[in-house]
């Protein structure tokens, strides 16, 4: 089954910036994730499940600031992060054929960052990754605190091996000493 | 504190450089001889001479107000004694070390509140900082020399300053002078040497210094900006951030880029793609949006998400009101000094909006010469089209 908006290919005529907007009616499946743990099989659950139910899919960057800092203050660590993995996603999701609809969202932890996230956005379902043991992730505090709290349907997938959708390496291009993230071999 | 009475605030000039040891206080304190010599009031409210003996010259025949104890979990310790300077109310006084964090139980939690204080006085004040303490430098700073600057300095603090000098020198003439023991003791100058002040570290904290001087000339070029009329606020109190965006600089001192978007998802992409190039390009990134009236509640939600994204990536978010999208592109772009615009893929025109008028890249080119266009792509569209 095609989704209604899958059948929009081209943008033509909706304005000058781009590609076609998600089916406003469409439902909404949130996908937080942190910088350091994007696991690229949750993704792929997110996309099956979107493309299942004809949703649009709202990965959050959770991005986390130190109490040292302003909570608003630019974060350019971070930046390069949430940019290679938004960027990552839109394309992975187009391969499945899904409509984008990527968010930032700041907060001095992950659950903070989290809370903000679902305090702030629309949405059905969560899918979260709970992290393994040794990786980075959504920790049970974490995923327990988000059952407790968040309204709606979430799904949680159960811990496995590392499978991060990106490797984070020094840019070799850049003039100062930025690291990037880049799509991590595919098996 | 009050102003007393017809004593306008005093004027800040803030002596800035990459790192310790590059001369700021001695800077400072020459400057404040040649005042004092030309017959002004002037004293030291704070000097940290680190022991160094050429610093320490510079202050001979100034007066000093003294430092004042503070008791602090049984320890005694010297603090800036702010009373002190209020009361003897001198023409201009010297503050060293700006970020400094003061022991708890004097008045402020940061020597530059205290600065404030005395600023607020009508009393000019001198002071020093290096550029790793500016708080949005902070996740930079610690990408370029791997150490994080506890003591942080709000940018309002620079922003708002009448003058920042920048102190420069030459990384490898810091190295000597650290050699030579003018920076620190003996026994430290090798650690120093081999961890902070490397060669690499200090080039690139002097691109950085450099760099923030040079935002702050482009910022100054037009203190009156419109949008310091319309704020109807000081243009001096406000971030460097703000006062950028209201600065009406017609030509750029580097690259600046202004991507031009309207609130929908497929935005986002043209956002980060040109975060990507202002930070390949060292630039700064304005976001345009000229709405034609008060956004719906899906562009409302759409702008949101903008401002989150910008906000993170430290990039400045510009809506403005128009119908005509390329004549306030071309406003925008003139004011703020932009280089690049990056706009969507146009899409295909219906025949009414080609009667109408050129399509706006063609607008664009026309009304922004010198200033370059790029399309930005949807990459995932790549396959779709080129299979």
């Amino acid at each position: 089954v095609r989704a209604p908006w899958r059948t929009r290919s081209v943008p033509e005529g909706k304005g000058w910036s781009g590609a076609a907007t998600p089916d406003p009616d469409a439902g909404r499946i949130l996908f937080p994730f942190l910088a350091v743990a994007l696991s690229r099989r949750a993704l792929d659950v997110s996309l099956r499940l979107a493309r299942a139910e004809e949703a649009t899919l709202l990965p959050v960057f959770l991005a986390r600031v130190p109490r040292y800092m302003d909570i608003d203050a630019p974060l350019p660590r971070q930046s390069a992060m949430a940019v290679a993995s938004q960027e990552a996603i839109e394309q992975r999701a187009a391969a499945f054929g899904v409509a984008v609809d990527a968010r930032v969202e700041r907060g001095r932890t992950a659950r903070h960052a989290l809370a903000r996230a679902i305090q702030s956005e629309r949405y059905d379902r969560i899918v979260i990754a709970a992290a393994a043991p040794g990786a980075g992730g959504f920790v049970p505090d974490d995923v327990a605190w988000l059952l407790a709290h968040a309204p709606g349907e979430i799904i949680v997938l159960r811990p496995q091996a590392a499978d991060p959708l990106l490797d984070v390496v020094d840019d070799p291009a850049a003039t100062s000493r930025h690291t990037v993230a880049v799509p991590a071999a595919f098996s | 504190m009050s102003d007393g009475p017809g004593r306008a605030p005093g004027s800040h000039k803030v002596f800035l450089g990459m790192a310790a040891g590059v001369g700021k206080t001695y800077r400072m304190l020459q400057e404040g001889r040649a005042d004092a010599e030309a017959g002004r009031d002037v004293v030291i409210g704070y000097l940290e001479t680190h022991g160094r003996v050429e610093t320490a010259a510079q202050a001979e025949g100034l007066e000093l107000v003294p430092r004042r104890e503070v008791r602090y979990r049984d320890t005694t310790l010297l603090e800036m004694d702010l009373p002190a300077i209020l009361r003897r109310a001198p023409e201009l006084c010297l503050i060293d070390e700006l970020a400094h964090t003061n022991v708890p139980g004097t008045e402020h939690e940061k020597r530059y509140e205290d600065v404030a204080d005395v600023l607020a006085a009508g009393i000019d004040v001198y002071s020093t900082v290096n550029v790793q303490h500016l708080e949005s430098l902070g996740d930079q700073v610690v990408d370029l020399t791997g150490t994080r600057v506890r003591e942080t300095l709000p940018d309002t603090v620079l922003a708002a300053a009448d003058d920042v000098q920048l102190l420069d020198i030459t990384p490898a003439s810091l190295r000597e002078r650290l050699r030579a023991g003018k920076v620190y003791r003996p026994e430290r100058v090798e650690s120093a040497l081999e961890n902070f002040f490397t060669l690499d570290n200090l080039t690139a904290l002097r691109e950085v210094s450099l760099r923030q001087v040079a935002e702050d000339i482009e910022a100054r070029r037009n203190p009156g900006g419109v949008g310091a009329a319309e704020a109807g606020s000081p243009n001096a109190t406000r971030r460097r951030d703000e006062r950028l965006l209201d600065t009406s600089a017609p030509w750029a001192i580097g690259e600046r880029l202004l991507a031009l978007v309207t609130p929908q998802p497929a935005a986002q992409r043209i956002v980060r793609r040109a975060w990507r190039s202002a930070q390949r390009l060292g630039a700064e990134l304005d976001v345009l949006w000229v709405a034609r009236g008060e956004p719906t509640a899906a562009e409302a939600e759409q702008l949101t998400a903008l401002r989150k994204l910008t906000s993170v990536l430290g990039a400045h978010l510009l809506i403005e009101i128009g119908d005509d999208v390329a004549a306030v592109a071309e406003r925008v772009a003139r004011e703020r000094g932009t280089t690049y615009v990056l706009m969507g893929r146009p899409a295909s025109r219906s025949l009414w909006q080609r009667l109408a008028g050129p399509p706006l890249p063609a607008q664009l080119l026309r009304r922004l010469p010198g200033v370059d266009l790029r399309f930005v792509a949807d990459r995932a569209r790549r396959r779709e089209e080129f299979p």
